[in-house]
């Protein structure tokens, strides 16, 4: 409750202040995003597993974005930075998509 | 992580009341902490959404952006040299249609000078009309030539005798009844009309001892009118040459 409480004051909060995105942050952030949400759907599905544990989430959460971000920085440095940020999307985008499955499983049994 | 085995025992009706159950509040740290970072989640969220869709080029990175900008300045360039190429194209094309006119319009001109002189075209411009009055038929063709050869010296360009157009190969000859002009009889009176300039031509035709004396002296009679529209009607046409060809000038 307190999750998605959360992430409505979040998604609120953003529509009200209008952020701009600082320029370092650029390539960075829609990663981060798309390896919070796998963070987050992992998160769902460890709940419904019955094995979700409030230190395990956070720590998935935080070390997903600063690894993803870490290596789409690497990716720059090196100058490949699009090709890695295509594949960290494709990897997130596999697993968000297996999470959804399992948690579809779970509640639909299909 | 990803292929964790179902328990056998969680039923559908479990796993719901097992998400309701976690939606309870539960005002631990560990939730506090997890809410926050859902916050930070759907604050990017947000974020990145808007910035994607206010910005355009902003959004790329330098190598995408330096990569754009070598397309767009190769593509320019390409079409900067088409465009040089076709303006070339057009220059060329519009030369050569100035040159094709000049030439046509010379070749024009051409045509007309040499169908006058040739008697292939009918003529009009100032000149005299000469009518000789011979009812005894005492002209020969002789005189007819002094008159002729007077015109031509005066400059006559193109001169008709009773409908019948005189050029280079007109020839008079002295038939029973009269004068034959290229094999047609002349009539009386006979009428000239001649291009050229009216004074030179007639000042030439009346010159003492000149043709129209000539004339006089065999006892026949010449009226001799000046004219600025004199009209040259007859025409005949050009033989086929057969031997002759032009010498091709340098």
């Amino acid at each position: 409750m307190i999750a998605l409480l959360g992430l409505a004051l979040g998604i609120v909060a953003g529509l009200l202040f209008e952020p701009t995105v600082p320029v370092g942050l650029q390539p960075y952030l829609p990663i981060a995003v798309i390896a919070a949400l796998d963070a987050l759907f992992g998160g769902l599905r460890a709940r419904l597993d019955g094995i979700f544990d409030d230190k395990v989430f956070v720590v998935s959460f935080l070390s997903n974005v600063v690894l993803a971000a870490l290596i789409v920085f690497l990716g720059d440095q090196l100058g490949v930075g699009s090709q890695l940020s295509t594949a960290v999307v494709v990897v997130l985008g596999i697993r968000i998509f297996s999470n959804a499955a399992a948690i579809r499983r779970h509640l639909f049994k299909a | 992580m990803t292929h964790v085995p179902e328990r056998p025992e969680s039923s559908a009706r479990e796993s719901w009341s097992l998400l309701l159950r976690a939606l309870r509040p539960k005002a631990s740290a560990g939730q506090v902490l997890v809410g926050v970072l859902c916050a930070l989640l759907g604050f990017a969220l947000v974020t990145q959404v808007r910035h994607t869709h206010a910005s355009g080029l902003s959004a790329l990175r330098q190598s995408d952006l330096v990569r754009l900008l070598e397309e767009t300045t190769d593509r320019s360039r390409e079409l900067r040299s088409r465009v040089a190429e076709l303006e070339r194209t057009r220059d060329e094309l519009a030369s050569g249609t100035n040159q094709q006119q000049a030439a046509l319009e010379a070749a024009t001109a051409r045509a007309g000078t040499q169908g006058i002189l040739s008697g292939r075209l009918p003529a009009v411009g100032p000149g005299v009309r000469l009518t000789l009055s011979d009812p005894s038929r005492v002209l020969t063709a002789s005189t007819y030539v002094t008159i002729l050869t007077e015109l031509r010296n005066a400059g006559a360009e193109a001169v008709q005798v009773d409908g019948q157009r005189v050029t280079a190969e007109t020839f008079f000859l002295d038939g029973p009844d009269g004068v034959l002009v290229d094999g047609v009889l002349v009539q009386n009176p006979t009428s000239w009309h001649v291009i050229g300039d009216p004074h030179t031509i007639s000042q030439a035709l009346e010159i003492p001892g000149g043709a129209l004396a000539l004339v006089r002296s065999q006892g026949a009679s010449s009226t001799l009118t000046t004219s600025e529209q004199v009209e040259v009607t007859a025409t005949r046409t050009v033989p086929e040459l057969r031997f002759a060809t032009p010498v091709e000038s340098g």
